[in-house]
C-alpha cells in the first residue's frame, strides 16, 4: 500500500510536467485548431535554457525558470508569425505537416554539433535532494518544487484567462473567431499571445523535467509532448481543466503500470485508454458533446 | 482502338523496366542505388494506400507504419519458418500480410473510424504506439521476431522486378478503384459526409472498405520492405514513420496518385542523395535540410505540388459508348 | 393471399398516406426543437412547411432523414417505420432532400455530383471494379448515360465537366435538386430552395418544381421563406413556431389565420 502512494506520487510528478506542457497545447488548438506538433521541441528548448542557465550561468532556479519561458514564448511567437500564420486561410493539414517540419528542424538543428549536440547531458542540480518521509511515503524536496511551480502557474493561468481582458478575448477567439473580429478583438495578437504563454509554460515544464529527470538531449521532447497532446485530448481539447486533469492521468497511469504491470507497456496502457475514452466519449472527459450541424 | 491504348501502355510498362534491368546489369545502377529505388518504390505502394484512406476517403490515419510493420512480420515470420528461396515464398508472405492487415483494418476500423478527423487521427496514432510496443515485445510471445533486439535472418527475396510490377499494380488497381462508382461513393466522404447519406452513401461501410483497402497496400509493401533488407526492427515502424508517410501524399498533393508517386521517389532519393552530395563536414545538415525543403514546400503550394491533379496517364477516363 | 386480399391490400396502400408523422418530438438537452409534429402527406401533394427562422423546420427534416434521432414519436414511410435508420438507408428508400445551405461534393465535377447519387443503384462490386471487367465498362456507361439525361432535364448538360463550387449560385441549386432526384425518390425534401436567387431565378425555379413533381410523380415537402413561392405552388401549407405545428390549411387560409399573423405573417406584412 505504502508503494502504491509513493508510485502514485511519482505518477503525480509526472503527470504535472505533462500539464504543463498540455496546457500550451490545448490552449494553441483551441484557438487555432493545429495540432501544433512543433510544441514538444519548445518544451526541449527550454530544457536546454535551463540547463544554460542553472549550469552555465549559474543563476538561481526561479530565475533560470523565468529565463527559460521568456526564451520559449519569444521562439513560440517567432515560429508562429514565420511558419503558421502565413497558412492560416490554407487547408488544415498544410499547417501541421508544416508544424512537423518545424518539429524536425528543432530537432536536427539542435542536435548538431555546435548547438547542443546530439548526446544526452546530465542536468545541473540547483541544490542538493533532501527527501522527507511521512509513514513510509518519500517525498523530495524536488517533488515539492514541481508540485509548487506547476500549480501555481495553473493557477496563474486559469485565473489569466477568466480574469483579465486578454484572457477574455482569447476565449472569445477560440469560441467564434469571425464575431470576435467583429467586436474588434486583434486576432493576430491573441493568437501570438496565446502561442506565447503555451510556449512559456512548455519551458518551465522543460527545466522542471530536467531537475527531475536528469537528463535531456534534443529529442526529449518527442514523447512527452505527444502524451502530453493526448493528454489535452483526453481532457477535452481546448478546455484548460480538461488539459490539467488528462495530464495527471497520462502520468499517473504510466507510472503505475511500469509499477504494478511491466514497464515495457507504460506507454501501451496510456494509449489504450485514450482509445477507449475516445470511443466512449470523442470530445474528452470534459468536452461537451458536439452535435452536427446539418 | 481501346485494345491498341492497352497495348501501348503495356509497351512503356516493360520498356521502362527493361531499360532499368538493363541499367542494373550494367551497374550504371549499382546495388547501392538499386537498393534505394526499391525503397523509394515500396514506400510508394504504402504511401498509395494511406493516400487512398486520407486523400481519397479523408479519414486522417496517423497510424500507417503499424500496418506496415504488420505486413513486414507476418511475412518475414513465414519465410523464416518455412525457410525456402523460393520466390513464391515472398508471393505467399505478401498475400498474408494484406491480409492481416487488411484484417486489423476491419477490426480497428470498425470502432474507431465513427470518429472525426483530428480525433481519428489521434486514435490511429495511440493504436500505432501499441503496435510498436507489441513489436517490442513480440519475442516474448514468438521468439524468432526478436523484439526489441530486431528480426534478423529474413531470406532477401526481394528483387527489383517483384518490387516494379508490384508497384505497376498497385498504382493501376488504384486508379481503376478510384475512377469507379465504388471510387466515387469513397470521395464523396472527404467531400461532405453528411450529403454522401442523404444521397444514399453506406459511409460507414466505404469508410472501412476504404481503409481496408490501404492498409492492405501497407501490409504488401510491408512484406517487399521485409524481403529487401533482411533484417527487421521495431523503430522502423514508430510512429514517426507513420508521419513520413503522411508527408509523402500531402507534399504530393491528396487525392493525386501521380503526387504520391513522385514524392515518395524524389523524398527517398532526396534524403540518400543529400547524404552523397553533401561534404562530410556538413552532413549532418542532411535532416535540417530536408524539414526546411517541407516547410518552404508547404508555404509555398499549401495543396501540395500536385495540388489533386493527375498526369495523362492516371487521369480518369469518361467511358462512353 | 387471396385476389380479394390483395385487392383490399391495394385499396388500403391507395388511401394509406405516403408518410406518416405522429407526436414527433425532438430535445436537445433541455431544449426543445420540434414537439407533438404530426404530419400526413400524401402522394403526389406539394406541401409547404413554414414558419419564423428557430421554429424547428429543418430539425423536421433532419429527422424525416434520418440525421437527428427523434427522442420520441414515429415516422413511417410508405407504411414502415423509418425511425433510427440510418440517413443512407433511408435515401435508399426514396426520401431525398436539399439543404438549406448547399451542399454538394465541392470539389468534384457537375457529372460525379449526379453519377454519386446514383451509386446504390449500381451492382459493380469490388473484383469488376478493380480489373475494369466488361461488366464494369457496361455500367458505367449506362450510368453516365443517366447521369447526363438528367443534367439535360435540369439545363445543366453544357456544364458536366465543371467543379461543381465553381458554378454560379442559382446552377449549384438546380444541381444539388438533380443530384437528389437521380436516384427517383418518391418524397423530395426541399430545404429553401428559393433562398440567394433573384426574382427571375425564383420564377423558373416555381416553374421546375411543379414540373419534376408531374414528371417524376413526385410527393413534395418544401421549407421556403419567401412567401410567393409557398403561396404560388404548395396545395397546402404547415405553419410551425416553437417547434409545434399552430396551423395548416390551404395557403390563403393559414394566411388569414389570426395565429399566423401573430407568429409569423404578421411580421412580413407589416414587412411589406
Amino acid at each position: 500500500m505504502v508503494y502504491f502512494f509513493q508510485q502514485l506520487l511519482n505518477g503525480l510528478q509526472l503527470g504535472f510536467v505533462y500539464a504543463l506542457i498540455a496546457l500550451g497545447y490545448t490552449m494553441v488548438y483551441g484557438i487555432v485548431r493545429l495540432i501544433n506538433f512543433a510544441h514538444g521541441d519548445v518544451f526541449m528548448i527550454g530544457a536546454y535554457l535551463g540547463f544554460y542557465f542553472l549550469g552555465k550561468f549559474g543563476l538561481p532556479l526561479p530565475f533560470a525558470i523565468l529565463g527559460a519561458m521568456t526564451g520559449c514564448a519569444i521562439l513560440g511567437m517567432t515560429i508562429e508569425k514565420l511558419a503558421y500564420k502565413p497558412l492560416r486561410m490554407a487547408p488544415r493539414i498544410a499547417a501541421l505537416i508544416t508544424a512537423i517540419g518545424v518539429s524536425l528542424f528543432l530537432e536536427y538543428f539542435t542536435s548538431l554539433k555546435f548547438v547542443f549536440g546530439p548526446n544526452y547531458l546530465p542536468y545541473p542540480r540547483p541544490f542538493p535532494i533532501k527527501n522527507y518521509t511521512l509513514s513510509g511515503i518519500t517525498l523530495s524536496n524536488i517533488q515539492i518544487i514541481v508540485f509548487a511551480i506547476a500549480i501555481g502557474l495553473m493557477i496563474f493561468l486559469q485565473l489569466f484567462v477568466t480574469k483579465t481582458k486578454t484572457g477574455m478575448a482569447m476565449r472569445a477567439v477560440s469560441f467564434d473567431k469571425e464575431t470576435a473580429q467583429l467586436m474588434g478583438i486583434d486576432i493576430n495578437r491573441i493568437i501570438s499571445i496565446t502561442f506565447g504563454i503555451g510556449s512559456a509554460l512548455a519551458g518551465a515544464g522543460g527545466v522542471l523535467y530536467g531537475i527531475a529527470y536528469p537528463q535531456i538531449n534534443p529529442f526529449m521532447g518527442i514523447m512527452p509532448g505527444l502524451k502530453a497532446f493526448v493528454a489535452a485530448v483526453l481532457g477535452g481539447i481546448g478546455i484548460i481543466p480538461g488539459a490539467m486533469i488528462g495530464a495527471i492521468i497520462m502520468g499517473v497511469v504510466e507510472v503505475l503500470t511500469a509499477a504494478f504491470v511491466s514497464s515495457t507497456l507504460r506507454d501501451a496502457v496510456a494509449f489504450a485508454i485514450l482509445i477507449i475514452v475516445l470511443l466512449i466519449k470523442p470530445t474528452g472527459i470534459l468536452g461537451k458533446p458536439a452535435t452536427e450541424k446539418v | 482502338m481501346k485494345y491498341f491504348q492497352a497495348l501501348k501502355l503495356i509497351g512503356l510498362i516493360l520498356v521502362v523496366y527493361l531499360v532499368l534491368q538493363f541499367l542494373i546489369i550494367l551497374e550504371i545502377i549499382n546495388p547501392y542505388w538499386q537498393q534505394i529505388l526499391c525503397c523509394a518504390l515500396i514506400i510508394a505502394v504504402s504511401a498509395l494506400g494511406l493516400n487512398l484512406i486520407y486523400g481519397f476517403t479523408g479519414q486522417f490515419s496517423l497510424g500507417h507504419a503499424a500496418f506496415y510493420g504488420l505486413g513486414a512480420y507476418l511475412s518475414a515470420y513465414i519465410s523464416k519458418t518455412i525457410q525456402s528461396g523460393s520466390p513464391l515464398v515472398l508471393l505467399l508472405g505478401m498475400t498474408s500480410g494484406a491480409i492481416l492487415s487488411g484484417l486489423v483494418a476491419f477490426l480497428i476500423g470498425l470502432p474507431i473510424l465513427r470518429l472525426r478527423s483530428d480525433y481519428l487521427g489521434i486514435a490511429t496514432l495511440g493504436f500505432g504506439i501499441i503496435v510498436k510496443i507489441f513489436f517490442d515485445n513480440a519475442d516474448a510471445l514468438i521468439p524468432s521476431l526478436g523484439g526489441s533486439r530486431g528480426m534478423i535472418g529474413i531470406p532477401k527475396l526481394t528483387t527489383f522486378a517483384w518490387v516494379y510490377f508490384i508497384f505497376i499494380i498497385a498504382v493501376i488497381l488504384l486508379r481503376n478503384l478510384v475512377d469507379s462508382s465504388i471510387g466515387r461513393a469513397l470521395v464523396s466522404i472527404r467531400e461532405d459526409e453528411v450529403a454522401a447519406e442523404a444521397v444514399g452513401i453506406n459511409t460507414t461501410k466505404y469508410k472501412t472498405i476504404g481503409f481496408i483497402i490501404g492498409c492492405s497496400y501497407a501490409g504488401v509493401a510491408g512484406a517487399l520492405y521485409a524481403h529487401l533488407y533482411s533484417f527487421l526492427h521495431p523503430a522502423n515502424f514508430d510512429f514517426l514513420k507513420s508521419i513520413d508517410v503522411m508527408l509523402i501524399i500531402v507534399l504530393g498533393g491528396l487525392g493525386s496518385i501521380s503526387g504520391t508517386i513522385i514524392t515518395a521517389i524524389a523524398w527517398t532519393f532526396l534524403l540518400e542523395g543529400l547524404r552523397v552530395v553533401l561534404p562530410e563536414a556538413i552532413l549532418d545538415w542532411r535532416l535540417v535540410i530536408y524539414p526546411l525543403l517541407l516547410i518552404i514546400v508547404m508555404l509555398i503550394r499549401p495543396k501540395g505540388i500536385f495540388g489533386g491533379k493527375e498526369f495523362k496517364l492516371l487521369r480518369p477516363k469518361l467511358i462512353t459508348k | 393471399m387471396t385476389q380479394l386480399q390483395k385487392g383490399v391490400q391495394k385499396v388500403q396502400n391507395c388511401s394509406r398516406p405516403l408518410l406518416a408523422i405522429r407526436k414527433l418530438t425532438k430535445y436537445f438537452g433541455g431544449l426543445k426543437a420540434v414537439a407533438n409534429f404530426d404530419l400526413d402527406l400524401n402522394q403526389g401533394e406539394l406541401v409547404g412547411l413554414i414558419g419564423p427562422n428557430g421554429a424547428g423546420k429543418t430539425t423536421v427534416f433532419n429527422l424525416i432523414t434520418g440525421m437527428y434521432i427523434p427522442t420520441t414519436g414515429s415516422i413511417k414511410f410508405q407504411g414502415e417505420e423509418i425511425t433510427g435508420l440510418k440517413p443512407h438507408k433511408i435515401a435508399r428508400l426514396g426520401i431525398t432532400r436539399t439543404f438549406q445551405n448547399i451542399r454538394l461534393f465541392p470539389e468534384l465535377t457537375v457529372l460525379d455530383n449526379v453519377r454519386i447519387a446514383y451509386h446504390h443503384h449500381t451492382q459493380c462490386g469490388l473484383f469488376h471494379t478493380l480489373f475494369r471487367t466488361r461488366t464494369f465498362r457496361h455500367e458505367e456507361q449506362e450510368l453516365t448515360q443517366k447521369a447526363k439525361e438528367f443534367l439535360a432535364i435540369f439545363g445543366l448538360e453544357t456544364r458536366w465537366n465543371e467543379i461543381s463550387k465553381n458554378l454560379p449560385y442559382g446552377e449549384q441549386r438546380r444541381l444539388e435538386i438533380a443530384r437528389a432526384l437521380v436516384s427517383e425518390p418518391k418524397l423530395l425534401l426541399l430545404d429553401e430552395p428559393a433562398a440567394g436567387m433573384n426574382p427571375f431565378e425564383v420564377n423558373q425555379l416555381m416553374q421546375l418544381i411543379a414540373w419534376i413533381r408531374d414528371r417524376f410523380r413526385l410527393t413534395i415537402l418544401l421549407i421556403e421563406h419567401q412567401m410567393r413561392v409557398v403561396m404560388g405552388i404548395c396545395e397546402r401549407v404547415v405553419v410551425m413556431d416553437f417547434g409545434e405545428i399552430i396551423a395548416q390549411g390551404k395557403p390563403e387560409e393559414v394566411q388569414n389565420d389570426p395565429k399566423v399573423i401573430e407568429a409569423y405573417l404578421g411580421k412580413v406584412t407589416v414587412a411589406g
